[in-house]
């Protein structure tokens, strides 16, 4: 993957694929500590313990495990390539937490890329699932849900192209914002 | 600063050319979005069709995704599912070739066959 907005729209198809229908998405970066988290988390079927063990292994995959792939251990790799790390805590029937973290000053660390087109070509994708994006500097926090938005939109579907175009562009804004001079491939 | 009040206009706006449209039964791009498709670059394909659609006002396509269609090498893969059903398989796909396929196959019903998995094969 070449940045980290494609790793997680990769696994917000897991979340998809679970059958989640509330997904949030955290981005968490932090300057002085040198941090940057994702997090992902869905109320999808979650997996058992015995799958979760297998899941960062490319090469475990069955048939059952399909669906899995190669995500989560391509996910891992650019996390572990950048200081850091992915945990995964899930359960049956209570969904799934992913969390992977880098250390945003390593050469090896991913840009971000465009947060914005994963969100709308997810929403897209999957309009019924309610989607909730934070993103926090520690200092300052956006935070975006796509029910607020139906609510106010009233009858006009999330998938119209105006109100998609509208939603990227409020993204992008609040990404400078907030993650402007905390990531350095961001402008602020 | 945006604000979400500014969806109120939208709305407004775009519930007037809502009423126009029939939308249920059009033709269907399907867009291979599992981790090889994403690799490979299918997002902005997706994206390029949403926009080529837009700018073209066609507003009965639908452009879905889907997961890992099985033929990995040759992702991104867009599926043109027709109203009566039949498939068109288009492989290696780029924005610049979903502007074309828009074009020809979309609005004028004329297959690219170049660009179809049997010309790639």
């Amino acid at each position: 993957m070449r940045d980290l907005s494609l790793h997680l729209m990769d696994i917000l198809q897991n979340s998809i694929v679970a059958k989640s229908d509330r997904i949030t998405v955290k981005i968490f970066a932090d300057g002085i500590t040198d941090n940057l988290e994702i997090e992902i988390i869905d109320n999808g079927e979650g997996m058992d313990k015995e799958f979760l063990k297998q899941v960062t292994d490319p090469f475990v995959t069955t048939r059952t495990t399909r669906k899995i792939g190669l995500g989560i251990p391509l996910l891992k790799a650019s996390a572990q390539r950048a200081n850091g790390d992915l945990i995964i805590n899930s359960s049956k029937m209570d969904g799934t937490c992913i969390k992977a973290n880098f250390k945003i000053s390593h050469i090896d660390r991913l840009p971000i890329g465009d947060i914005s087109e994963t969100l709308i070509s997810t929403i897209m994708g999957s309009p019924e699932i309610e989607y909730e994006l934070v993103i926090n500097n520690n200092k300052e926090e956006f935070r975006l849900n796509t029910t607020e938005i139906k609510n106010k939109l009233d009858g006009v579907s999330i998938t119209e192209f105006a109100v998609l175009t509208w939603i990227k562009d409020f993204i992008n804004e609040n990404v400078k914002h907030i993650l402007g001079g905390v990531l350095n491939e961001v402008n602020s | 600063m945006k604000s979400i009040a500014e969806l109120e206009e939208i709305r407004k706006k775009t519930l007037g050319q809502i009423s126009m449209r029939n939308s249920d039964d059009g033709m269907r791009v399907v867009v291979g979005m599992a981790t090889c498709g994403i690799a490979a670059g299918a997002r902005p394909v997706m994206n390029a069709f949403l926009e080529e659609l837009n700018k073209r006002n066609i507003s009965d396509v639908k452009v879905i995704m889907t997961g890992c269609i099985g033929v990995c090498r040759l992702e991104p893969i867009v599926e043109i599912i027709d109203k009566d059903g039949s498939k068109v398989t288009y492989v290696k796909m780029t924005a610049e070739k979903s502007a074309r396929i828009v074009a020809e196959h979309i609005v004028n019903g004329r297959v690219c066959v170049d660009l179809t998995i049997g010309a790639a094969e």
